[in-house]
């Protein structure tokens, strides 16, 4: 019988196993960042421990950084945070991204773009969105205070094997519709918990021929449907990605690399746990218009009347009241008053190539204030290199420095209460945003007609668009 | 951490369904450097109003719900972030275990970390409990060497816990002194990997 590229990688990282116990599991790489570090650090103090690899051990400094004026921190608490980082990693031998340094940015996005993240890993980050590096054929997942600190003195984690769940998508993608649209489909179909225990291993054609940020995309939001870890068997498209990049090996080792990875794809013959196939043309593009991700339907179509098989009446009724929208309405007449391009999510070259694309020539609709935030300082710079930039400030964005700014508003980036916003990002969630903000999960596409017209528009049906070159 | 053998305490209910990190302790509270204090903002944004009053109508505000230490919730419990600051909000709020018909998985882990005990029982158990929660002075009892959760009227459950869990609560161990037992387990398995070809 086959194996998973699940079982294979778990397997490969067994440092002891024995009878009542979870595996000791290796880890590769252990990214950290500003907000959920500083305790595990303050623990190791108390104990008198070291981290054991620094080598493998990369910081960055992401969710608090302001997007604007980012070395005049007025926020006394966030600056201590970054102090403390900064202190931190220089005691313990860390190699960190500050935001003096070209490779600032987000955690999820800055780790691919340097190649630190490759196929086989284990790769852990105290951010639920670690997620993200699955999409090289790696296994990443989120972890607590405590797990980073243990991580930081032993290398390893006490890991019980998920279960595996094969999730495949065949077919072509309609015209119009995204990486994103795919993700927030299987979420709103599945609901919020259906990855619960599991580690989601994305099959078919449709991740196939999908570009490695795509497959960020969505590797990026398998915690939003509850599994801790979702990937995709790397392939050619993964390897030239990698190629050339910053840690990645070079010449005969990077051949060598390759072929090893390779190994890596999931056996033909492989049994999963669960399995779960979609046809790509059920998708349409997608926006949320509740306060968890399960909480979406096809731009076309109208915010349910009555539970579901995935929202109950009692979530149904207290979701809409926050977000000030009504059983029936159509998607198509929410207003939208802000407009964020960025996050973990989608806010690489790619998406910021899209958004551009939509908004070319046009202008921002009054009422509307929109903000690009590039997902890393390297992607700014790319973004400025092709001109983006200009598109974006002619058209009325806001073009900033890199970090996760709106997406958790933990910088001074925040969505005003009572008004909604058209977001690229990945949690919907009450105060997410913003005290009192209405956060509608979209593609960057979606995002920018939004921001063009002031309310959703079905992207579809936009005229004179570039989108049909997308396909 | 405090080890938990049998331990008895007054119920509170939060009968939501996904209740997610976000909502247990708000983004603006996460730039402490401590892990101590945070109880003060647990649930923040649905305990208080824009002015800072408590919100009349949230459950945990109710009088029944005073001086509760295990909280009864809906499925899915503790969903999105992984922030830990959610297990230390609860834990520093007073509770110390939490009953669910589900838990999202890295909520479970934070919560196991900290001693505290998340339960989970069928959605049948939990409404029971629920209703019975509403009554004044009424406690529970979670006996967990036995795997058991006693209510009013007779009312006992069988919960699931893996044995390495199990044993490390009833002990209050610190996990990675645990771990660091198997040092030289570790840097044999280093030894059997590629150097980092990254640094």
């Amino acid at each position: 019988m086959g194996k998973s590229i699940i079982e294979k990688i778990w397997e490969q990282h067994i440092v002891h196993q024995e009878e009542n116990k979870p595996d000791l599991l290796y880890i590769d790489l252990h990214y950290i960042h500003e907000v959920t570090s500083p305790q595990a650090f303050e623990g190791l103090r108390l104990k008198g421990r070291k981290v054991r690899r620094p080598d493998r051990t990369f910081a960055t400094m992401d969710h608090n950084v302001p997007t604007i004026n980012r070395y005049f921190i007025e926020d006394e608490v966030a600056l201590k945070q970054l102090t403390a980082l900064e202190t931190n990693c220089r005691d313990f031998g860390i190699e960190l991204a500050d935001l003096n340094s070209p490779d600032q940015g987000i955690v999820h996005v800055i780790g691919p773009e340097m190649g630190l993240t490759q196929p086989g890993m284990t790769i852990v980050c105290g951010d639920s969105h670690t997620s993200t590096h699955g999409a090289f054929g790696s296994i990443a997942f989120g972890i607590g205070t405590s797990e980073v600190e243990h991580v930081f003195a032993t290398q390893t984690l006490w890991q019980t094997k998920p279960k595996t769940l094969k999730l495949e998508v065949n077919g072509k993608l309609k015209f119009g519709v995204t990486a994103k649209d795919v993700i927030l489909y299987i979420i709103a179909k599945y609901g919020v918990n259906f990855g619960n225990g599991y580690i989601v291993e994305y099959c078919g054609e449709v991740f196939r021929n999908m570009s490695m940020e795509e497959r960020m995309t969505v590797c990026n939001m398998s915690i939003e449907g509850g599994a801790r870890a979702g990937l995709v068997s790397p392939d050619e498209t993964t390897f030239s990605y990698l190629q050339g990049r910053k840690f990645v090996p070079t010449g005969e080792e990077f051949e060598e690399s390759v072929e090893k990875w390779k190994l890596l794809a999931s056996d033909e013959d492989a049994v999963y746990d669960r399995e779960i196939t979609i046809a790509a043309e059920q998708i349409s593009p997608m926006v949320s218009w509740g306060t968890n991700p399960g909480m979406a339907s096809a731009v076309d179509e109208n915010i349910p009347v009555g539970s579901s098989d995935t929202v109950g009446e009692k979530e149904l009724q207290l979701a809409l009241e926050y977000m000030g929208l009504t059983e029936g309405m159509q998607i198509t007449d929410i207003p939208v008053q802000h407009v964020f391009i960025g996050s973990c999510t989608n806010s690489r070259i790619e998406d910021l190539r899209k958004a551009a694309d939509v908004i070319s020539g046009k202008q921002v609709h009054k009422g509307v204030r929109a903000m690009v935030v590039p997902g890393s300082q390297k992607v700014k710079k790319q973004a400025e290199e092709e001109g983006l930039d200009e598109v974006f400030k002619s058209a009325g964005f806001d073009w900033r420095d890199s970090g996760c700014s709106m997406c958790l508003g933990m910088n001074p980036d925040a969505v005003p209460a009572g008004e909604h916003c058209a977001s690229t990002s990945n949690r919907n969630f009450e105060g997410r945003q913003g005290a009192g903000a209405r956060t509608h999960l979209v593609s960057p596409e979606m995002a920018a007609a939004a921001a063009l017209y002031g309310k959703f528009v079905d992207i579809r049906n936009l005229e004179n668009s570039s989108m049909h070159q997308l396909h | 951490m405090e080890p938990i053998t049998v331990y008895r305490g007054k119920p509170a209910v939060l009968d939501r369904n996904n209740v997610d990190t976000d909502q247990i302790i708000p983004k603006q509270f996460l730039k402490r450097i401590e892990r101590t204090g945070f109880g003060e903002f647990l649930f923040y944004n649905w305990r208080y109003n824009e002015n800072g009053e408590l919100r009349k109508d949230f459950e945990l505000n109710q009088p029944e719900a005073a001086g509760a230490s295990i909280l009864v919730a809906g499925e899915n419990f503790g969903c999105g972030s992984s922030r830990e600051h959610a297990p230390w909000s609860l834990q520093d709020f007073g509770f110390q275990i939490v009953i669910a018909p589900s838990f999202a998985d890295i909520f479970k882990n934070n919560c196991l970390k900290n001693g505290i005990l998340p339960i989970a029982l069928s959605a049948d158990e939990v409404s029971y409990l629920m209703k019975e929660a509403k009554n004044t002075d009424v406690e529970f009892t979670i006996d967990l060497p036995n795997q058991k959760v006693y209510g009013p009227a007779d009312f006992a459950a069988d919960f699931d816990i893996h044995p390495y869990w199990k044993e490390m609560l009833v002990n209050g161990w610190d996990e990675i002194s645990i771990t660091l037992q198997y040092d030289d387990q570790i840097s044999k398995y280093e030894q059997t990997i590629d150097v980092m070809s990254t640094k």
